[in-house]
């Protein structure tokens, strides 16, 4: 245990007025517009009762197509130059959000072990008093996600609702059920 | 191949932030989720997180009395604290995202139509980053209470809400910072929320008359803090370090 430990300051709710300042002009481009493998992904934030979510805000989180992190504690080196890795975006009227972004690299995990392609996702509502976190797969990694760490711990069913579904157009949707049938597995972290 | 990882964060105790299922808050009744949470390990994704900085400031966000060319209505107060971790490491050059109501406790939003004037000098938000040592400031007017469906004469004690990002994404927190000695926060089912007594208190802003400025401010300080490091790298589970 740590000499000091001065306790977390607890989580509150977002609440309904998040739009006044978290929304970024260019939260949803983790990256720019034109990008090479630049993916769309979108999705729907439902309730309990099935009715969208309007007032939610999802944010994502993610390596570089190489499997590297914009960040200092990642002991490999930097990602690629300018590569931001954060999304961020407000559910509209119905629920729905979206983000451009690129396919992530695989991961290293302990005991040699190696993480598939992922987002790590928060999820933040009126109603939430603490945010919820989530994990979206990609469809096009059979093998990646069946060698996962993560995903292995999981049922069958769970580990298909975290893989998202690749539409006609090439868009990903990875849609968000709070509660209920299909409720999306959210992790303690 | 083996990488070792950088050390996790600890999971805080029992207590220290809301059950998502709280009864007395109405609106987490359809959003809870009602199967237990799986257990996330802390691997690379959750151990790095975005850096947000001053790239993301624009001059004067860091003032919310001036808006609209003037200046807002109410009690001008300068909130300022530190964002730290768990072990009292200073979180350093990290962007704070602030939002709150007015003076009278209105909010610039279409969904806020209470009958309580909208000041056209305050718009409410503002955005700053902490210094070298974690230390953040920024000025406001202390925001109203204000009414709200959740239950019979529901009103929300004055708060501001804080955004932070910390250091990693499993320091991410969104929470609301909270006036000393508010008589509200008895029937405020968001406040309550928080089980443990001492970590609610750790919500609640104090004053500082440091700070207060001669014929000018209120001081208000508001450390917050963030979930700190376990003490050796994780070899093999994640938890058990």
């Amino acid at each position: 245990m740590p000499e000091l430990d001065l306790g977390s300051t607890p989580s509150q709710t977002i609440g309904p007025f998040l739009h006044m300042v978290l929304p970024w002009a260019d939260g949803p481009d983790v990256v720019p517009d034109g990008a090479p493998g630049a993916i769309r992904v979108v999705g729907r934030l439902t309730d309990g009762a099935g009715d969208p979510v309007p007032d939610g805000l999802i944010e994502t989180w993610q390596a570089d197509p190489d499997g590297r992190f914009a960040h200092p504690d990642d002991p490999r080196g930097p990602a690629q130059p300018g590569f931001r890795g954060f999304g961020r975006c407000p559910t509209d009227a119905a629920g729905e959000f979206w983000f451009r972004t690129v396919k992530p690299g695989r991961l290293p995990a302990e005991d040699g072990r190696t993480e598939a392609p992922h987002l790590d996702v928060s999820v933040f509502a009126r109603g939430l008093l603490n945010r919820l976190v989530t994990r979206l797969y990609f469809p096009d990694e059979p093998d990646a996600n069946a060698a996962d760490p993560l995903l292995a711990t999981l049922d069958e069913d769970d580990r298909r609702l975290l893989v998202a579904r690749q539409e006609a157009d090439g868009t990903l949707r990875f849609d968000i059920r709070l509660q209920g049938e299909s409720e999306t597995p959210f992790f303690l972290l | 191949m083996t990488t070792a990882l950088p050390p996790g964060y600890r999971i805080d105790p029992e207590g220290t932030h809301p059950a998502y299922d709280f009864a007395g808050y109405r609106s987490t009744a359809l959003r809870h989720p009602s199967r237990p949470l799986r257990l996330l390990p802390q691997r690379l994704t959750e151990l790095t997180g975005p850096l947000f900085g001053e790239d993301r400031l624009q001059p004067g966000d860091d003032d919310l009395t001036r808006a609209n060319g003037g200046e807002a209505v109410g009690q001008r107060i300068v909130v300022h604290g530190r964002v730290l971790d768990g072990d009292g490491r200073p979180v350093p050059n990290t962007l704070v995202e602030v939002w709150q109501a007015n003076a009278g406790g209105r909010y610039r939003h279409v969904v806020d139509q209470w009958p309580s004037p909208l000041d056209p000098h305050f718009d409410g938000t503002g955005r700053t980053v902490t210094d070298g040592d974690g230390h953040y400031a920024f000025t406001t007017i202390r925001p109203g209470a204000y009414p709200w469906g959740n239950h019979h004469n529901a009103w929300r004690p004055a708060h501001i809400h804080f955004s932070l990002f910390g250091q990693a994404f499993t320091q991410r927190l969104i929470t609301q910072m909270y006036f000393p000695d508010d008589p509200l926060f008895f029937q405020d089912p968001i406040f309550t929320s928080v089980p443990d007594e001492k970590a609610r208190a750790r919500m609640v802003s104090s004053y500082d008359h440091e700070v207060t400025s001669d014929h000018w401010a209120l001081g208000f300080r508001f450390d917050v803090v963030l979930r700190g490091r376990e003490q050796t790298p994780f070899e093999s589970g994640p938890h058990d370090a």
